[in-house]
């Protein structure tokens, strides 16, 4: 680990203020991505902003037909959260399955949507569930907030602080584990929002996307059938050690078809 | 003293007298230790597979703060690190032997070699340090697989080895073995590869050197297996310090496979620099450090024919082997595929004639050497893969076709055409227990039932033979090893009749604590409790050749025998001056000595006191005190073996294969404390299970390792292991005093077919005679997604 700066602001403004004023600051939630690459000396930033004393952060509160999880929520929260637990059940299972207990009692919701990993499992959700990214200055649509490979539509200073889900009238998630790293290999949050089927896939390609074939399949026949039919194309799947693009497009279907087996 | 009120001698299971301390956060590593005015030590390792340095300029790192000194290869001119067995090529000439400098000469050859190492008041300043030292690299192109380190204008890794080669040995006669061949009815061919495995104990390793320059003294603190073999390896051949002024401490281990066997540049570097700089120096690896430096395992690549005869009767088996040795001869790395690979391939079979060749080859890869069961492993897969092969093949039942030829129990002892005698086994019984605790017959309804919902369940065996306990010294000597094979134990009883037990093995998991203490306590009739056994400091135990080859009880335990044999003597002499009797009259029974025949005695307690406050003694016959030592040369290996069953389950959807029932019985000769055989055998099958199913050491063309971290390298979580039952079917080694085996590799040898039988079994139809291992979920999910396809078409 390099020497770095250590700010630990109470209000979401300062800690804008902080991050505004040095590009190279690095906000830290529960540290999940962050801490490891600083040990490890691949990261080498100023200053360290820790968000974990901004109490307006943190807390999951029902709002009419909204779930709205606070930025500092752990993993561990959203599990084991009554509200969500009532009304996207299957939100609180992906999150009782994020890494191990440390990472779900460390690692945060905001955290985890603002890195964007492609192999993550929140993504899948908010793209899925259609939420809202709430911003210290904007609220972003899910479809325009993932853009990229650890890339996002977060500017330079600006601090996720929220994310706002509707509530689903079905929902169902599935994933492939990869078995090195338990991280996703493939999975697929599937859901019906105000009629609107999503289908969203994770940790398959380079950034969570869209499987519009499924949307379109599913909006006709919400069956697992429908979906067991439907094909990823392998052209832009991940390729590794651990998979070729043409398991993972395969395991794409696979686990569409027990997302929506889950959801019933 | 009282007798113990809880039996705790041999067959009991007291509880592990380490574990208050290892659960409770007690334990005493290499990395708690802390001398006075201590520095620490970064080594920077080469991001190249393959270069040779033009120049290493570290003055910008000198000027930096917290620096100590900075020592490249230029400053560290020493000995070669050694390789401890010498392996002749098939005409008669020595393998070539190129050295290996702690400190890279002019030249890296792989990712990880070390360039320098630096060292600072703090790790982090070493490692703030090291990056800034610039070396100027001419990148070579690098050969990262045997087939590329073997193929014409491969590059070369070292000027003393042409063609990469380190040695291309055989044993058997060949002449005998194509006879064999001409005979058969059926000869079933087949290629395999043993995959490479990263060893992974929970401890990183990590080293301390330490000197005093009034007296001269060295001290290296070190993660090692055994502490005696490193002092002599890097006294004698590396930095030239005599064994009286060198000391080296392996306190607790935490976990070693073999791993910590080998003597490590970095021992050798934080020992001479501790000099140079006069103040103690502390190396601990970061475990990416550990991925890119422990010795790897395996990494074979073998063609085997089998000649069978129309009943099935193996004729002769023909093997051919490329062995990966790496960058460099590791400390044992040449013995692994030869005397410890090829000598284990009749198996538990009568097969007249084996013979065998084993090509080592250098790579531009981390070095190769013992990894948990070393050599065994490979055989073990590569004939109880082959038999399956040629059950199906031949259209024998492979049950039926193992039992035809199993060597029969009233056989031994038993010569192999591969040099090695069997002494006891009896593989009919270990078989028949196996298959009723696994429910063989039970299988297909089970496979049935799986099918209803939608998984491929499969069933596979491995009915298997080991060696252990190396020896003895002058065979081995005779076929290259460049070490003695013997164990040392002093039996050191003090005055009130508690015993410290010196033992040259080390314990780092295995549980000697308290099994070697269960040896004394039998033996003496004293609790556990009176018992400690003090391992791992060359400074306290005599001499010993440390922990290896599950050899501590079988070679280990039987010295402390001996040793107990000399008290027992001496006791029973001046049991018998007090008792005014003869000693032959003397009887000893756990505790008591008894004038035979009479209501005479003297206890335990009595008799320790009296060695050593000897008032009524016969001091001109015998010296006082009760402290003997004794050293113990096997006059054989063992031979544990047994049966393992394996039972999957694929789900054809993701190819997940999952570990349903693991079933172990296994003959580890005499079993003297069942909790610990127990754990010793679920821990080795879980590492096996890890190699058949999880477990990828991946190189790119580069040289690059690319399972360089857990990210990538999947080890076996308790959720991979299944349900497991083990189990063990006694039948005793007949030349050691104790009849035991060795228990530490048996798992990890016998199940890695098991699973991969099963595999093949639960894929039977789709067309599959065999799976590579790792059996990954994506390469299962292509073979059953061609499978597929194949029927389709």
């Amino acid at each position: 680990m390099y020497d770095f700066e250590y700010h630990k602001p109470t209000s979401v403004a300062d800690a804008v203020k902080i991050l505004s004023a040095d590009s190279d600051a690095r906000p830290i939630s529960g540290g999940q991505t962050l801490l490891p690459a600083l040990k490890h000396r691949l990261n080498k930033p100023t200053s360290v902003v820790d968000l974990s004393g901004i109490a307006e952060l943190k807390g999951i509160k029902r709002d009419g037909n909204k779930i709205v999880i606070g930025a500092m929520t752990r993993h561990a929260d959203v599990a084991n959260s009554p509200e969500v637990k009532a009304a996207i059940p299957m939100l609180a299972m992906l999150a009782s399955g994020i890494g191990d207990p440390a990472v779900r009692n460390r690692g945060t919701i905001g955290g985890s949507v603002s890195n964007n990993d492609p192999a993550a499992d929140y993504p899948s959700a908010v793209v899925a569930l259609n939420a809202t990214i709430v911003t210290s200055g904007r609220r972003i649509a899910a479809d325009d907030f993932f853009q990229g490979m650890f890339t996002t539509a977060l500017e330079p200073g600006e601090l996720l602080v929220a994310v706002e889900f509707p509530i689903p009238e079905k929902a169902g998630y599935a994933k492939m584990r990869n078995p090195a790293s338990r991280y996703v290999m493939a999975g697929a949050f599937v859901a019906k929002t105000g009629g609107e089927v999503r289908v969203a896939i994770n940790g398959a390609a380079a950034c969570v996307f869209r499987q519009k074939d499924m949307e379109a399949a599913l909006s006709a026949n919400w069956s697992p059938a429908a979906v067991a039919a439907v094909k990823q194309p392998a052209d832009d799947m991940n390729s590794d050690i651990h998979g070729s693009a043409e398991y993972r497009a395969h395991l794409v279907t696979v686990m569409a078809k027990r997302a929506v087996a889950a959801a019933g | 003293m009282n007798a113990p009120v809880v039996f705790e001698g041999i067959g009991a299971s007291p509880k592990r007298k380490e574990d208050l301390r290892f659960l409770s956060g007690r334990g005493n590593y290499t990395d708690d230790i802390n001398r006075p005015n201590q520095t620490y030590a970064v080594m920077l390792r080469s991001p190249h597979a393959h270069a040779t340095i033009r120049g290493i300029d570290t003055a910008a790192a000198a000027a930096m703060p917290g620096v100590v000194a900075i020592f490249t290869g230029a400053d560290m001119v020493v000995g070669s690190l050694p390789c401890g067995w010498l392996i002749h090529n098939k005409d008669g000439s020595p393998m070539n032997e190129p050295g290996h400098p702690p400190l890279a000469q002019g030249k890296v050859r792989h990712v990880g070699d070390i360039v320098a190492v630096v060292i600072a008041e703090t790790r982090p300043q070493a490692r703030d340090a090291a990056e800034a030292i610039a070396v100027d690299y001419d990148v070579l192109p690098a050969a990262t697989s045997m087939a590329a380190a073997l193929a014409p204008g491969a590059p070369l890794l070292h000027e003393g080895a042409p063609g990469n080669v380190c040695y291309d040995w055989h044993i058997g006669d060949l002449a005998v073995n194509q006879a064999a061949f001409a005979q058969a009815k059926h000869v079933v061919e087949f290629e395999l590869v043993n995959n490479r495995l990263i060893p992974n104990a929970m401890e990183p390793r990590a080293a301390i050197g330490d000197y005093d320059r009034t007296t001269d003294q060295h001290t290296l603190y070190t993660t090692s297996q055994n502490p005696h073999v490193i002092r002599l390896l890097m006294g004698a051949f590396v930095l030239q310090i005599p064994e009286h002024k060198l000391r080296v401490v392996a306190p607790d281990v935490g976990g070693g496979f073999g791993s910590k066997i080998f003597h490590y540049a970095e021992e050798a570097v934080v020992t001479w620099a501790a000099a140079r700089v006069n103040r103690p120096i502390k190396w601990t690896a970061d475990r990416t450090e550990s991925f890119m430096s422990d010795a790897h395992g395996r990494d074979h690549v073998t063609k085997a024919k089998l000649a069978l005869a129309e009943d099935g009767k193996f004729l002769g088996l023909h093997v051919s082997t490329t062995a990966n040795m790496g960058a460099y001869l590791s400390t044992f790395a040449t013995s692994v595929p030869t005397y410890l690979h090829a000598t284990l391939l009749a198996g538990v079979y009568t097969t007249p004639t084996v013979y065998a060749e084993v090509k080592a080859v250098f790579t531009n890869t981390v070095p190769v050497d013992a990894y948990r069961g070393a050599g065994r492993p490979e055989a073990t897969f590569l004939l109880e893969r082959l038999v399956d092969v040629a059950a199906r093949q031949t259209g024998i039942d492979k049950l039926e076709l193992r039992r035809r030829n199993f060597i029969p129990a009233d056989a031994f002892p038993y010569q192999t055409p591969v040099a090695l005698q069997y002494d006891s086994g009896d593989y009919q019984s270990t078989l028949a227990q196996a298959l009723k605790t696994a429910d063989w017959d039970g299988f297909e309804a089970r496979r049935a039932e799986a099918a209803k919902r939608g998984k491929l369940r499969g069933i596979g065996i491995s009915t298997y033979i080991e060696a252990c306990g190396i020896a003895p010294s002058a065979v081995a000597g005779a076929l290259g090893a460049r070490a003695g094979l013997y164990e040392v134990g002093a039996i050191r009883v003090h005055p009130t009749g508690s015993v410290s037990v010196l033992t040259g093995t080390h314990s780092h998991g295995q549980g000697h604590e308290t099994t070697l203490a269960q040896l004394v306590t039998d033996r003496f009739g004293i609790p556990l409790s009176q018992v400690d056994i003090v391992h791992g400091d060359t400074d306290k135990v005599p001499f010993g050749m440390g922990t290896y080859g599950s050899r501590s009880l079988a070679v280990g335990g039987s010295a402390m025998v001996k040793a107990m044999d000399k008290i027992v003597a001496k006791a029973r002499r001046i049991a018998a001056h007090l008792m005014e009797a003869s000693v032959d009259d003397v009887e000893f029974d756990r505790g008591t000595f008894r004038v035979a025949g009479t209501d005479k005695t003297k206890s335990w307690g009595e008799i320790c006191l009296t060695a050593y406050v000897p008032h009524n003694y016969p001091i001109e016959e015998i010296e006082p005190g009760l402290d003997e030592t004794a050293f113990y040369d096997p006059k054989n290996f063992t031979y544990p073996g047994g049966c393992h069953i394996c039972e999957v389950e694929i789900d054809p959807d993701t190819g997940i294969c999952s570990v349903i029932n693991f079933t172990a019985v296994d003959d580890v000769g005499r079993v003297i404390n069942p909790m610990i055989v127990e754990g010793q055998v679920q821990g080795g099958v879980a590492q096996g299970i890890g190699q058949a199913l999880l477990e990828a050491c991946a190189y790119d063309a580069s040289g690059q390792l690319l399972s360089g971290s857990f990210m990538d390298y999947c080890m076996p979580r308790a959720g991979d292991v299944g349900t497991l039952s083990v189990a063990t079917h006694e039948t005793l080694c007949t030349h050691n005093p104790l009849g035991v085996k060795g228990c530490g590799e048996v798992g990890a040898i016998g199940s890695p077919p098991a699973v991969i039988n099963a595999v093949v079994d639960a894929l039977r139809d789709y067309g599959v005679t065999h799976v590579e291992m790792p059996a990954t979920p994506a390469k299962l999910w292509h073979i059953i997604n061609s499978g597929r396809r194949a029927a389709a078409e």
